[in-house]
């Protein structure tokens, strides 16, 4: 807070923010700051992730055995949709936000992000959404049970749980949207100066053009949940055919959206990755600009290929080869990243902390993912596979294993940044390793169970099944309850544990490495200058 | 100094104006599920937020409006404005072109496909012609023929362009009565359009049996002009503003980006009707 009174043209300079700032909850309701904001979207987004692996929990009991035992089959509907939006909208996307927030401001040398008010905004939009789709659970009639890709025409004949989960859809929507505006002017407008875009530490570039993605497709979803809701209460037929419309239609652009969603869910974890890999390796990231070229290239690609998903709802077979040819194609910039991240490990000097494992973890599990999606990718294969395990499998493979898994590998790589305290790296190693075997343990049987025919939403299956699915639950519990190390390590860090210098990791490059540890409340106020 | 004053970037205090918008919406989706799916008291709780929301609003833009009087925004903060305001219009032309594609989709995949052989056992008679409220239709109704109101509409939109336009080139040159004048007319010239709207909507409703349940083209014409409808209502709410701020000698030749925002929206919109009156009415 060297700064902080520093006059410019006459006024005093320094931050309205510097005032007096409420304390307890009124500090956390009206903060304005980015660390403050950062720090409730990560605890918002840990509380959806056990909201949601609960569920995930009751899926895998009641699949446990054959026939049915735990729960009815209208509620295991809504549970794998309601498992499905809460991961994807509450736990994954609301992490790599809170990522963003602490940490962009802090690597390109930002005094904050740009709109501090309407950050506060897309933070506390959250609550409502997750309100209104958790109680839609109890209202007559229950939850969403169409599967959290909401095809009609099962959405338009739901109850009121569904228009709930509209609502919940529109607000995460809004909430994500300026998120993604908040980003993108930060990183356009506030950079410190000599901080051009070719230098700035992949996570800025990554959430560059996740923050593009959002922006571009969140309205797409928007689009297709309006006409959903009108078509449930005010008689369009967008989505019937004795309208002239098509359910058809809905895929589509659900697709346009979810697609390039999965990447949004994925490209930060690829700039962690890339940040995690060259610390330990104590080597710069090799191919910085193919790196940057590739993340552009996969984001740019991700609007061509949503048909993918569709393979068996009824395209031209001229389309069906376009979308397969297309997929396989981003396969290509997808691999750039790999080889990349294996070449900046070649002869560096590695060590094997936390983040470097969870980050190890994820080149590995991400690739198995990639190869699943490939598999996938065939329509003459996908014919198969479609609704099947498999499909579980392989979004498994890149969403837990890729998205999580580097959101984990960010959270102990920054965690003495954010605390000043180290945390229990013993504890963090189980943590990854019980992580890591509990989830092969838990999604590599979904393979085969899905090649061997079992489908995918269906809480009752064939007898000959019963083996895979008894190890995949016994692993689901291990891996969900693994997770409880990590938030005993997350607070006993935040509580004490050994001081950490304001570089904890020898190899580490970047700004935020700069300001001490923990970062203090406001931080560049001067902006420093890159050379 | 130099390199202070580029270095120097507002940051507002704390505020509680965005939790009170974020109860507001919980309050307008609560009362819309229950309004919809007729429990509970729908209407006031939708009511209600709408209230909060408008008095959010209120609240936070005077806030805004008060921190740019008192000088709090300098170059950098107003380059945020601008990429903020584009990236927003962006969001918003992602948003039209869902049901854009949804149109095009109808038109050009649904319905000729509906009418081929493939569906002959189920729909024997029904013809691939557009407009089109698809085969399980019952019952006459009329298409909106273009030129006559739309087209109407048209020259006021791109008129109340030109208009605007001209009222920034007023306030550039610091002709303060070119710059409400030119507002004063821009607004006009949208309420104008709006009801051309409204009453378009009506006839249609009762002399033409074009329903929002009429169809594909019954949905996609609501959807698509109520959309825009609702946009240009909200841009002229924001022109309405304006207008009120500059008779209040608010901006100056240099320094100010909200008329600006506005007006980038205000063409936006334009542009969007440009495409609905070519797609939607004409072709
Ligand atoms: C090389 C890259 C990838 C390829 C080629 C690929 C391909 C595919 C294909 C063809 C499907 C459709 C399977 C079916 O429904 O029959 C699919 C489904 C899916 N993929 Fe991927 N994928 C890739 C990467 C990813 C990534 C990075 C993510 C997320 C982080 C992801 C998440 C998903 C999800 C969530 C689904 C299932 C959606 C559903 O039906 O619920 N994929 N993928
Ligand atoms: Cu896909």
């Amino acid at each position: 807070m060297n700064t902080a009174t520093t006059t410019v043209n006459g006024h005093s300079a320094d931050h309205e923010d510097h005032g007096h700032h409420p304390s307890g909850l009124m500090r956390w309701i009206t903060t304005t700051n980015h660390k403050d904001i950062g720090s409730m979207y990560l605890w918002f987004s840990f509380a959806m992730f056990l909201v949601g692996g609960c569920m995930a929990l009751t899926i895998r009991s009641e699949l446990f055995q054959p026939g049915l035992q735990l729960v009815r089959p209208e509620f295991f509907n809504q549970l794998t949709t309601l498992h499905g939006l809460i991961m994807v909208f509450g736990a994954i996307m609301p992490a790599f936000v809170g990522f963003a927030n602490w940490m962009l401001p802090l690597q390109i040398g930002a005094s904050d992000m740009a709109f501090g008010r309407m950050n506060n905004l897309s933070f506390w939009l959250l609550p409502p959404a997750a309100l209104l789709l958790t109680t839609s659970m109890f209202v007559p009639g229950g939850a969403a049970a169409a599967g959290w890709t909401l095809y009609p025409p099962l959405t338009i004949q739901q109850g009121m749980g569904m228009d709930m989960a509209i609502f919940a859809l529109h607000i995460l929507g809004l909430s994500s949207i300026m998120g993604s505006i908040n980003i993108i002017t930060t990183i356009f407008n506030l950079r410190a100066p000599g901080m051009t875009l070719m230098k700035m530490p992949l996570f800025c570039w990554t959430w560059l053009v996740t923050a593009f993605l959002i922006i571009a497709v969140m309205p797409v979803l928007a689009g297709a949940v309006t006409m959903t809701l009108t078509d449930r209460h005010f008689g369009t037929s967008f989505f019937s055919a004795a309208g002239g419309g098509d359910p058809v239609l809905f895929q589509h652009i659900f697709w346009f959206f979810g697609h390039p969603e999965v990447y949004i869910v994925i490209i930060p974890g690829f700039g962690i990755v890339s940040q995690v890999i060259s610390t330990f390796s104590r080597k710069p990231l090799f191919g910085y600009a193919s790196m940057v070229y590739a993340v552009a290239a996969i984001g740019i690609l991700s609007f061509t290929v949503w048909a993918h998903h569709m393979y068996t709802t009824g395209m031209p077979v001229t389309a069906q080869l376009y979308f397969m040819y297309a997929t396989m194609f981003i396969a290509v910039p997808t691999g750039v990243k790999i080889f990349n991240w294996t070449a900046t490990m070649w002869r560096g000097s590695l060590s094997f902390e936390t983040p470097m494992l969870f980050a190890i973890g994820f080149i590995f599990l991400f690739t198995v993912g990639g190869f699943s999606g490939l598999v996938l990718a065939m329509a003459a294969v996908d014919v198969q596979m479609q609704d099947t395990y498999y499909v579980v499998a392989h979004f498994h493979y890149t969403m837990v294993a890729g998205a999580l898994f580097s959101a984990f590998a960010g959270a102990y790589y920054w965690l003495p940044k954010w605390t000043g305290h180290m945390y229990n790296e013993k504890l963090g190693q189980v943590h990854f390793w019980l992580s890591f075997i509990f989830f092969n343990m838990t999604f590599f049987v979904q393979h085969f169970l899905g090649i061997a025919g079992m489908p995918r939403r269906i809480p009752d299956y064939a007898l000959q099944f019963t083996d895979f699915n008894q190890i995949s639950t016994v692993g689901a519990f291990g891996l969900g309850l693994s997770q409880l190390l990590f938030l005993y390590n997350v607070i006993t860090c935040i509580k004490g544990g050994p001081k950490a210098p304001a570089k904890p990791w020898e190899g580490a490059e970047g700004l935020e490495w700069d300001v001490p540890s923990p970062a203090p409340y406001h931080t560049w106020e001067v902006q420093p200058v890159v050379k | 100094m130099s390199t202070h004053e580029e270095s120097y970037y507002y940051v507002p205090g704390p505020s509680a104006w965005p939790l009170v918008g974020s109860f507001a919406l919980l309050l307008m989706a609560s009362g819309a599920v229950m309004l919809m799916n007729k429990v509970g008291v729908g209407m006031p709780t939708l009511l209600a937020g709408l209230a909060v929301l408008l008095y959010m609003m209120y609240g936070w833009f005077g806030k805004v409006i008060a921190e740019s009087r008192a000088g709090a925004y300098n170059k950098r903060v107003d380059g945020s404005f601008r990429w903020g305001m584009g990236w927003f219009i962006f969001s918003e032309v992602m948003f039209f072109a869902a049901f854009f594609g949804a149109l095009f989709y109808i038109r050009v995949i649904s319905v000729p496909d509906l009418s081929s052989i493939d569906n002959a056992l189920i729909w024997p008679d029904f013809k691939n012609v557009w407009p089109s409220a698809g085969p399980g239709f019952k019952g006459d109704w009329d298409a909106m023929k273009p030129w006559g109101i739309p087209a109407l509409n048209t020259l006021l939109l791109l008129s109340s362009g030109a208009t605007l336009t001209w009222a920034h080139w007023g306030l550039m040159a610091n002709k303060r009565a070119q710059l409400t004048v030119g507002l004063f007319l821009t607004v006009l010239l949208g309420v104008i359009f709006m009801g051309f709207q409204v009453y378009e909507y009506s006839h249609a409703y009762h002399e033409m049996n074009l329903k929002l349940s009429t169809g594909g083209y019954g949905s996609t014409f609501y959807l698509l002009t109520g959309f825009h409808g609702f946009h240009v209502t909200l841009g002229a709410l924001m022109l309405m503003v304006i207008l009120f701020r500059s008779l209040k000698g608010d901006f100056t030749p240099e320094h100010h980006f909200a008329f600006e925002a506005v007006a980038w929206y205000w063409h936006f919109v334009d542009v969007v009707w440009l495409f609905l009156f070519v797609v939607v009415y004409w072709l």
